[in-house]
């Protein structure tokens, strides 16, 4: 099973790291990854979206363009890439920061207000974690053990304090 | 690891001693692991005041006899092209990489295959070539990058790595296999005579037209040897192609894809990849388009291989052109669909 | 008998190229001094400009790498970089270094890059048949200045010591001139302080030598050497600019 993901949202939401722990966890897994950021000039606040591709298979163009999933941090990245979800795909958006519904009914939407669930929770900066604890739930795209691996291989070891809190965040996510 | 990391850490696993460059994206992450991890592995980054000043230092260090390495993308390229070419006409090894973006002028920082003629056809003045690889994922960059290395050295050349901004970004997984490094005693090299030699000087001047000449020559009998021993392509899938693409570099991966489509269709595709694009693997593909009807030509360019390609085949059978430039990527899909178009249907 | 008078050992047994009356050969010559004088022929690697001094690659006895226009103090560093243990310098002149070599000779001294250049500035582009540079004074004639340098379209005559000894990285800058036998004496001085200030490790270094290009000038050996008094001290003072060893003494 391949999944082509593709996350969005602003600058500085966590949208490539979001991706980094995606890609860890499929290497963990044992799978075919790939990792790839769209870049724009600005470095703070520009829109922000990454590619990633979990395979079997070697995997061709690591530019997502027809996600089998999608997931959207704001408004402007739901409107953009909704049409080219592939049908029957996943899409999860954070509802505290996406106003709009999902106008398809051929793909599986869910809402999770991440952004709201982070603050409340004092996980600043931790919505893109938990939406990975939500495409962990509707998904089963990894586990949590898996994501557990991931997060402790991708933070550096002066920053290990951080490792309990993501833990936290991808929990919320997939009791959420 | 992001691709342009993992050239750094590559180069310097390759025994590269010295890094000059300058701040261009799409490549900045390069300059900024050899700015971490370099020195502490003895070597020595600087960030210069400009490509030209950059290439220069290279030039200086590799005159040393020291394994160095210049990045940038395209138009830091183009500012290197003077220093190249003294390089080459200075029979001095060093390794470049072209983190390729749009052009144009200052066109755009996403991928881009646009250098590929300034690369294998006019890296600057002068009657030259440098040897230009075009990995096609972030494994294989490493892999180049230790091989470029020692053809720089067994040469004395520069050695090319053709990349793109999407090779660049990416990250995949990437082992890093043990190298023997085999970097030769470079009795030419200016590190001082310590009295017990002649001087050696490092030079690209003749004025004597037929001095001039004859250092040509003796270069383009190397590039000969260079045709028949170094020359690499990768065939997929050919041996029963009706259709041949021809892809490098990241796009290669893309019509990968779009060959297993169209395969899956019972569309008889295949793909010649070229690994070195200076020397063009001509032979290659004539062997993997044997049996092809027709040939399309894929890049991120306005079509800057096709001529190679024809000339490969000697315009024996059509050769058409599918790319985008400018900074966008192509698809499978929109491949497949001109893989149909031009009569690839069953 | 005993000698009293010979070739240095790192001047190449060649003949220089070099026109009547042009001082380069006695600025190799001094180099060459020096470097025999402090016993490191063995370990320097020289540069040469592009420009009449191009070929002076052949004139001297150590190892030489030609660089190109203007991109000597670049090539040096990437020398002195590698091999910290070898003796550099460059040898360029006031096209080369003041025009279209500015950037690398302007960042090899902010860096303090520990390489010496020889600078020789004879206010004009000898070689290729003496164009106005950037040293050229108001009101020279040249190829490209046939009415006079006019610095109202061609702007100022650039200082390039006093520039360079604003830098931070730069440890020593002093202007000489050879068209005396006291001046010359008094350059080899230069020469020897700068090389040795390298072999201490103490930065960038650059010694500015005024010279002579009677052709281009249109005047005989003597009446150019004469000009250098005349005309071109008075513009560019000789001195030292900066001396990074003195500095904190009472002057």
């Amino acid at each position: 099973m391949t999944h082509e993901i593709l996350a969005a949202g602003f600058g500085g939401q966590g949208v490539l790291f979001l991706g980094r722990v995606l890609a860890q966890a499929g290497l963990i897994d044992g799978k075919e990854v790939s990792w790839f950021p769209s870049y724009g000039p600005e470095m703070r606040g520009g829109t922000c979206n990454c590619s990633v591709c979990l395979s079997e298979k070697p995997i061709g163009s690591p530019l997502v363009t027809h996600p089998s999933v999608l997931i959207a941090m704001n408004t402007p990245s739901l409107e953009k890439f909704i049409d080219f979800v592939v049908p029957g795909g996943v899409v999860i958006c954070d509802s505290t920061m996406v106003d709009t519904e999902v106008s398809r009914d051929d793909v599986k939407a869910f809402s999770i207000p991440a952004s709201q669930l982070a603050a409340d929770n004092d996980l600043k900066g931790g919505a893109n974690i938990i939406l990975i604890g939500k495409l962990i739930k509707e998904t089963g795209v990894f586990t949590r053990e898996t994501f557990k691996k991931a997060i402790e291989k991708i933070v550096p070891p002066e920053r290990e304090h951080l490792i309990a809190g993501n833990l936290r965040a991808a929990e919320i996510g997939i009791n959420s | 690891m992001k691709g342009n990391e993992a050239v750094a850490e590559a180069a310097i696993r390759a025994g590269c001693k010295c890094f000059f460059g300058y701040p261009i994206t799409p490549q900045n992450e390069l300059p900024a692991y050899f700015a971490k991890k370099l020195q502490a592995s003895g070597g020595v980054f600087l960030q210069a005041e400009s490509e030209i000043a950059a290439i220069n230092m290279v030039l200086g260090a590799a005159s040393a006899g020291v394994r160095s390495m210049t990045s940038s993308s395209s138009p830091g390229i183009s500012l290197k092209a003077e220093g190249i070419s003294y390089i080459a006409g200075s029979d001095l090894p060093c390794v470049i990489v072209n983190v390729q973006r749009g052009g144009p002028g200052l066109g755009s920082i996403q991928p881009s295959q646009a250098d590929y003629l300034q690369a294998t056809k006019a890296m600057g003045h002068g009657d030259f070539h440098v040897i230009v690889y075009a990995p096609c994922s972030v494994q294989e960059m490493v892999d180049t990058v230790f091989k470029a290395f020692e053809i720089a050295d067994l040469y004395r050349m520069p050695v090319m790595i053709l990349a793109d901004g999407l090779l660049g970004q990416m990250m995949e997984p990437v082992s890093f296999p043990d190298f023997t490094l085999s970097e030769p005693t470079k009795k030419w090299a200016a590190d001082g005579h310590g009295g017990k030699r002649k001087k050696n000087i490092i030079n690209s001047l003749f004025l004597q037209p037929d001095d001039l000449e004859r250092t040509i020559r003796e270069r383009f009998a190397r590039y000969d040897e260079i045709k028949a021993r170094e020359t690499e392509a990768e065939l997929y899938m050919t041996e029963d192609a009706d259709i041949v693409l021809v892809a490098y570099g990241a796009t290669a991966r893309v019509v990968k894809s779009a060959v297993n489509l169209a395969r899956e269709q019972g569309i008889k595709a295949g793909l010649v990849r070229p690994v070195t694009l200076w020397p063009f693997p001509e032979k290659e593909l004539n062997e993997g388009a044997q049996n092809a009807r027709a040939l399309l030509c894929c890049e991120m360019s306005m079509g800057q291989m096709v001529d190679d390609v024809k000339l490969a085949i000697n315009c024996s059978k059509p050769v058409t052109f599918y790319g985008r430039t400018g900074g966008s990527i192509p698809s499978p899909t929109e491949i497949l669909e001109e893989i149909k178009r031009i009569g690839g249907v069953v | 008998m005993a000698v009293i008078f010979q070739k240095p050992k790192s001047l190449s047994d060649v003949t220089q190229h070099y026109c009547p009356g042009c001082t380069h050969g006695i600025i190799h010559r001094l180099i060459a001094e020096v470097i025999d004088d402090m016993d490191i022929e063995g370990e320097t690697v020289g540069i040469s400009p592009v420009g009449c001094s191009v070929l002076a690659y052949n004139y001297f006895n150590f190892d030489m790498i030609q660089a190109p226009h203007g991109r000597a103090p670049a090539v040096a560093t990437g020398v002195k970089r590698a091999r910290p243990d070898l003796f550099t310098f460059t040898y360029q002149g006031d096209g080369d270094l003041a025009a279209i070599g500015t950037a690398e000779m302007v960042h090899a001294a902010s860096r303090g890059e520990n390489i010496t250049i020889i600078f020789v500035n004879n206010t004009i582009y000898g070689m290729t048949g003496g164009q106005m540079a950037p040293t050229t004074l108001s009101g020279q004639v040249t190829q490209t200045t046939p009415f006079g340098r006019d610095i109202k379209t061609a702007g100022y005559p650039i200082r390039v010591c006093e520039m360079l000894a604003t830098l931070e990285g730069t440890a020593f800058a002093r202007r000489v001139s050879v068209d005396t036998p006291q001046n010359v004496r008094e350059a080899k001085k230069a020469i020897a302080k700068a090389f040795e200030l390298q072999k201490n490790e103490a930065g960038f270094s650059i010694v500015e030598i005024l010279s002579t290009c009677p052709t281009n000038w249109g005047l005989n050996p003597l009446n150019s050497l004469k000009r250098i008094r005349e005309e071109v001290i008075p513009y560019y003072p000789l001195g030292v600019y900066k001396d990074k060893t003195k500095e904190g003494e009472s002057s």
